[in-house]
Parts: C-alpha cells; structure tokens; sequence
C-alpha cells in the first residue's frame, strides 16, 4: 500500500482511545492489503485518484482554530456538533439532547458506550464495497454516535457539521459517523461538509453507517458544500430492517473530487429507501456518485432520483446499481437519473446496473442526458425574459423538483438561494426564484 | 402598428414565406386564414424571432422599428406578443415565477417600477378568473400537464398580464368548446383598444363572429393571396380555399 497517509496513520494511533485500537489494528491489516482502484478497476473507470498523488499530514489540534464564520451552513435548531479538520469544536456546538436520544463522540464515550459502540461499527459496512473503508478504520481516533431509544420521536434534526478549514500544507480527515435507530424509533439527521476556501487539499475520508431497527425512521440529508480542492471520497452504509424507513437527501457541489458511495442494504421485510440526489460539478470538478440497493429480502422497495448539472468542463459519473437476489420477490425498485449538460465540453457518465434474480419484482430504470431545451429557452425569451434569466431559470427548474420535495423546511431555505445562486452571475438573474 | 413587406423566411433551407405583404393599423384586428401548411404558424415564428427561422428577404416594422434585428426578449420589450398554437411544456419552472420575470422585464422596459409580489399576485389572480383558469395553475409548471385549452387560456393570461402592443393569436381557438371559445373571445375583446393590434390567426369562422376583424387575409403558399372584409371569412367557410388562385 502506498504510503501517503503515513503521517495520519501514525497520529491516529497516538490520540485514539484505547477500546479503538482493534479497530484501527484490523484496519491497518486491511489497508496494507489493498490496492488503490485505478482507471482499469470497473468502479472507478471514469474517476482518477490523481488529487491523491501527495502527501497528507494530520491535521494539529491548534490548526483547527481557524474562524468557520464565512462557511455557511443550514440554521437549525437541533443539537449541533461542529468539527473543524477533524477536531471537536466544543464552543460552535450546542442544544440540549431531547429524551431517547443519545449523541456521544467516540473520544468521550464512557465503557458501557465504548462496548455498543465497538458492537456496531462496521457492521453496515459490507467488505469490498468500499476500498477507503480499512483506511478509515486505520485512522479512526474520533467520531460520532448517535443513538435513538426504541419508540422514541426526535423532531428537533440533528445537525453535526464537518468542517474543513484552510490549512498551508494537505491535509487528510476520518470522518465517521454511527447511527443506530432502535425499534419505531425515528430521527431527522442532516450532515454538512463544508470549507474555507484557501490553503492545501484536504482530503476527508468519511464513513457514515446507518442502522435502522424494525419499523425505525430516518430522514438522512448529506450536503457536500465542499469546494475548491476538496477530496472527498466516502459513502454512506445503511442497513434496514423489517418496515424501516430511509428518506435520504444527497448534494453534493463540485470539487477537485468528490466519490460517494450510497450503499442500502434491505434486510428485513417491508423496508423502503428513497434516495434523492443532485450533483452539480462546473469548472474542471469531479463528482461520483456510486449508489448500490441490495435488495436481499421480499417486499422491499427502493427509489432513487438523481440528478446532475454539469458544467464547464466538469465531469459527473452516476452509478445505480440494483441488486434484486434470488429470494426478494415482490421488491419493487425504481431508478431515474437525469442529467443536463450546460456545455459541450462537460462530461456525464450515467450507467444503471441491474442484477435481478427473482422472477417477481417490479424494477424501472431511466437515465437522460439533454442541454437546455432551446425552445423553452426561445419561449421563455418570446415573453420579454432576458436570455441569461432563462437559462438560469431552467437550470433551477432542472432541478427544482427535488429541491421542492425536501421535508425539512430549514434545509429548503438554506438550500434553495445556495443552489439558485450556483447557477447565476449575479442576484438579479435569481430574483424570481427565491 | 405592424408594417411587413415582401417578406420571405425559410425553415430548415426550405423556403416558405415568399413575399408577404400586411400592414396592420392601431386598434385593428386583422384574421388570418389558410390552408395547413401555408406558413401562418412560420410568420409567426419569423416574428418572434424563433432559432431556425431565418429571414431570406423582405422587412417588418413593429412601431417604426425594424423587429428582425432584434432579440427575441427585445421584440417582447417592444410590445410584441405571440399565442403559440402549441405552447412550450417546460417543467421545473413554476407559471408564477415565469410571468413575474415576464412582466417585470416587460415593465422595466417601459420604465416602469416592478410590482411588488402582492400587487402581483392580485393582477394574476384575476387574470386567471377573466381566462377561467383555476389560480392554482400559478403553481404548476410552465404549461406542465396542461390540457390543450388550458394551455391556451394560459397563453391569453399571460397576454393580458403583459399588456403587448401587437398580439398574435396562433389558432388560439383550435380544439376549444364554445364556452371556451366564448371565454377567449370575451378575453380578447376587453383588452381592444386603440393602441393594441391584433392578428388572429384561425381555421374558423365562429371566433370571427365573436370579435369582429377589420380585415381578413387568406394566407396561401406563403404569401396573402387575398384580403378582404368580414363577408370573406364567410366565403372562405362556405367554399373553401380551392378557388383562390395559388394554393397549394
Ligand atoms: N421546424 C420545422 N422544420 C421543418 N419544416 C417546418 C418546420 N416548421 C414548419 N415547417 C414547414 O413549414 C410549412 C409551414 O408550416 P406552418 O407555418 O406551421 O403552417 P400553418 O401554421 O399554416 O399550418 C409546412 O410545410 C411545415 O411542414
Ligand atoms: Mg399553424
């Protein structure tokens, strides 16, 4: 294995608590195993690790003290943990914990955590479905988990900020977040990651596992703000049990790299998934996004809609794979990915992966690839809109839908000018929109 | 108002206006009629100025100014307004925000302070009502799911929001029920006056009988072959187009 994460590797191992190190030990082991995936590994066949041909440091506690203040971020009234390169923030978090629900760092997690936490970690985490997996366990001296009592409702969302912040030299961040829902349980959880824009790559290696027991409820968001030279490869592994539920919301803005891997494994009858999605890389960004259902169970059904805005001379790559095994039938699954290029140099790598080996399941799949439509542009024009409003209102109209289908109404409102804004010179072609 | 002389416009290197000549007055109401495929949709294309349509010959005047220079949101500035015959479906956009950007551009173009969302709302709430057209199509998309006549009732509110100097009306009557047809008509005729002109282009006679035009063209192999007063519209649908010399 190569040795650009030596110095993290190294660091973590000194600042971990002790019930982590089988954890990073098994962690290590498989690292030295593998392989980085090249252009020739069928996964990462459109995505070059290049921004990884460096060296990394971990980041120094004092590093993070650096103001986040221009990072914006969604208001929520939650509770709220703030990491800033990898390090707790005790004086940007806050809100008091309501009953049922647990939300405790992996540094400060007393013995009785430790032992629930140990139990859990990885066990969403199907081997070979994510090659950062091991380094990430390798380098894992913080994290989070969260917790929700059996028949508990959390309202209030939880928010938990990962930050990253202008550092001189790159720096690389484990990320990782455990989130165990007990039975009839139910959360609203929203990730954001988020950078200043200056300084070297910092690249977050981010693992977010999702366990929902019987009947459990969770409405996911992960925002992917990170911009400039950001790196961010990681995913989230989620595994369902019999009636639970997971609304996810995904965005992810371009950067130098961005992979996410959305694995859902249904493993329990009468589970449902709906992922949404919206990847929006300009300039010479990458975003990639994997997702992978695995249907393993009767009667589960999944549905994904992702969409993409690919500009410049940007490259995108969507991957939704559905794998419906011999024993699910009656799984009903529906894909649709629809991308729109804003130039002719942009690229999109849209592939549906389907393996179904039952006889009875219900699966469609769609994917588009279009440019704005000239004749509503011309129609929009013939009604006196200026040419450069139009298109930035059918670019937000491309993906408006689903901005509009977000529940949590803070997430909308932080969401919706960020994203109308993306597309527009200026605040005035944004005017009717927000 | 609307001056065109020796007009000729291809679509895709085919040629199918071939000089055309009309002159339309203010407050007047002109009908146009013709067989399929005459290029009565094309005039109107070529008006607004639509990609593809490219002008081999000829000149239009909106106002005194030449209109085929112009961009297509410049035309609209300038007062002209086309009722497509098939309205644009464009999802995503909602009705709301797409005529606000629509009148504040057209207003701003005629120095005039952009209305303020209440002032707004109202004007396109009873727009709606004089159209017959529920107020929650606001909130859908851009034509999105429309049925054809309240694709058509949408355009005519649109019209009225945007107060145009020179309306076209591209068989805006076509696969409407009477009372809808009554609906249009009555649409229409609230908003003549001496400074709007109109061009309704039509199949039918019965639009006809509900807003009187000045004149009445037959538009054929792309060109007027003949012009007339009311009593010609009567003849056209009594004989057909056959008898008129160049058609197609
Ligand atoms: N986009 C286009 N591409 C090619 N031919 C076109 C296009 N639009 C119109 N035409 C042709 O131009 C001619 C006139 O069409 P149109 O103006 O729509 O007629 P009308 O409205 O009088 O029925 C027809 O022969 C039609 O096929
Ligand atoms: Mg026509």
């Amino acid at each position: 294995m190569s040795d650009f994460m030596q110095q993290a590797l190294a660091a973590a191992a000194r600042t971990a608590p002790a019930w982590l190190e089988p954890v990073q030990a098994r962690g290590r082991d498989a690292w030295s195993k593998t392989a980085l995936p090249t252009r020739k590994t069928e996964a990462w066949k459109y995505t070059s690790l290049q921004p990884l041909q460096q060296t990394f440091s971990a980041p120094a506690t004092e590093s993070a003290r650096s103001p986040l203040d221009d990072i914006p971020l969604p208001a929520l009234d939650g509770p709220t943990l703030v990491f800033a390169d990898g390090h707790y923030r005790a004086e940007l978090s806050h809100g008091e914990l309501p009953a049922g629900l647990n939300l405790v760092r992996f540094a400060d997690a007393n013995s009785e955590q430790a032992a629930r936490i140990a139990a859990a970690l990885g066990s969403a985490l199907q081997p070979g479905r994510h090659v950062f997996a091991p380094l990430n366990d390798a380098t894992l001296a913080d994290g989070v988990f969260l917790e929700v009592a059996a028949n508990a409702h959390i309202d209030t969302p939880v928010h938990i900020a990962w930050l990253t912040t202008g550092q001189n030299e790159s720096i690389s961040i484990t990320q990782r977040l455990l989130v165990c829902l007990a039975e009839n349980s139910s959360a609203t959880l929203v990730e954001s990651f988020a950078n200043t824009a200056t300084g070297g790559t910092a690249f977050t290696n981010g693992i977010t596992e999702l366990l929902l027991a019987r009947g459990a409820q969770l409405n996911h968001y992960r925002l992917h703000l990170e911009q400039g030279d950001a790196v961010h490869i990681g995913g989230v592994h989620a595994r369902q049990e019999a009636d639970s539920l997971l609304n996810g919301f995904h965005l992810a803005l371009g950067s130098a790299l961005k992979r996410i891997d959305l694995v859902v494994d249904h493993q329990g009858s009468g589970a449902h998934c709906a992922l949404d999605g919206l990847y929006l890389p300009r300039g010479t960004e990458t975003v990639d996004y994997h997702t992978c259902i695995e249907h393993a169970v009767p009667h589960c059904t999944s549905q994904e809609r992702f969409r993409g805005i690919i500009a410049d001379e940007a490259t995108a790559v969507f991957n939704g794979r559905i794998h419906i095994h011999p024993q699910a039938q009656k799984t009903r699954a529906e894909l649709s990915n629809k991308n729109l290029l804003t130039s002719n140099k942009a690229e999109i790598n849209t592939k549906p992966e389907l393996e179904i080996y039952a006889d009875d399941v219900q699966c469609a799949h769609g994917a588009t690839v279009a440019q704005l439509d000239p004749l509503a542009l011309h129609y929009l024009r013939t009604r006196g809109v200026p040419r450069e409003e139009a298109e930035v209102m059918l670019s937000y109209g491309f993906i408006n839908e689903l901005v509009e289908a977000i529940a949590q109404p803070a997430v909308q409102a932080f969401l919706k000018p960020l994203l109308a804004r993306r597309f527009a010179r200026d605040a005035r072609l944004t005017r009717h929109i927000l | 108002m609307l001056k065109i002389d020796n007009l000729h416009a291809s679509v895709e290197n085919k040629a199918i206006l071939k000089g055309l000549d009309l002159t339309v007055g203010p407050g007047e109401v002109h009908a146009i009629m013709g067989p399929n495929g005459s290029g009565k949709s094309t005039l109107g294309h070529v008006l607004a100025g639509r990609p593809g349509y490219s002008v081999t010959a000829g000149s239009a005047q909106l106002l005194g100014q030449d209109l085929l220079t112009l961009d297509t949101e410049e035309r609209a500035h300038l007062g002209l307004f086309l009722a497509y015959q098939y309205p644009v479906e464009i999802p995503g956009v909602s009705n709301m925000e797409f005529l606000k950007a629509s009148v504040d551009a057209v207003r701003e173009h005629r120095n005039e302070a952009a209305l303020d969302s209440v002032t707004f709302m109202k004007q396109a709430r009873e727009a709606c009502k004089a159209v017959d057209l529920d107020a929650a199509f606001l909130k859908r998309g851009v034509n999105e799911g429309f049925s054809g006549g309240e694709k058509k009732r949408n355009e005519l509110m649109q019209m009225m929001l945007l107060a145009p100097k020179l309306c076209i009306m591209d068989e805006t009557d076509s696969g409407l029920d009477i009372d809808a047809l009554q609906v249009v008509a009555n649409g229409i005729n609230a908003m003549r006056s001496g400074e709007r002109s109109f061009i309704l282009v039509t199949h039918y006679q019965r639009l006809l009988n509900f807003i009187k035009p000045d004149r009445v063209h037959v538009l054929s192999g792309g060109r007027i072959v003949k012009s007339g007063d009311h009593s010609l519209a009567l003849e056209l649908e009594e004989r057909g187009y056959a008898w008129l010399e160049d058609v197609a």
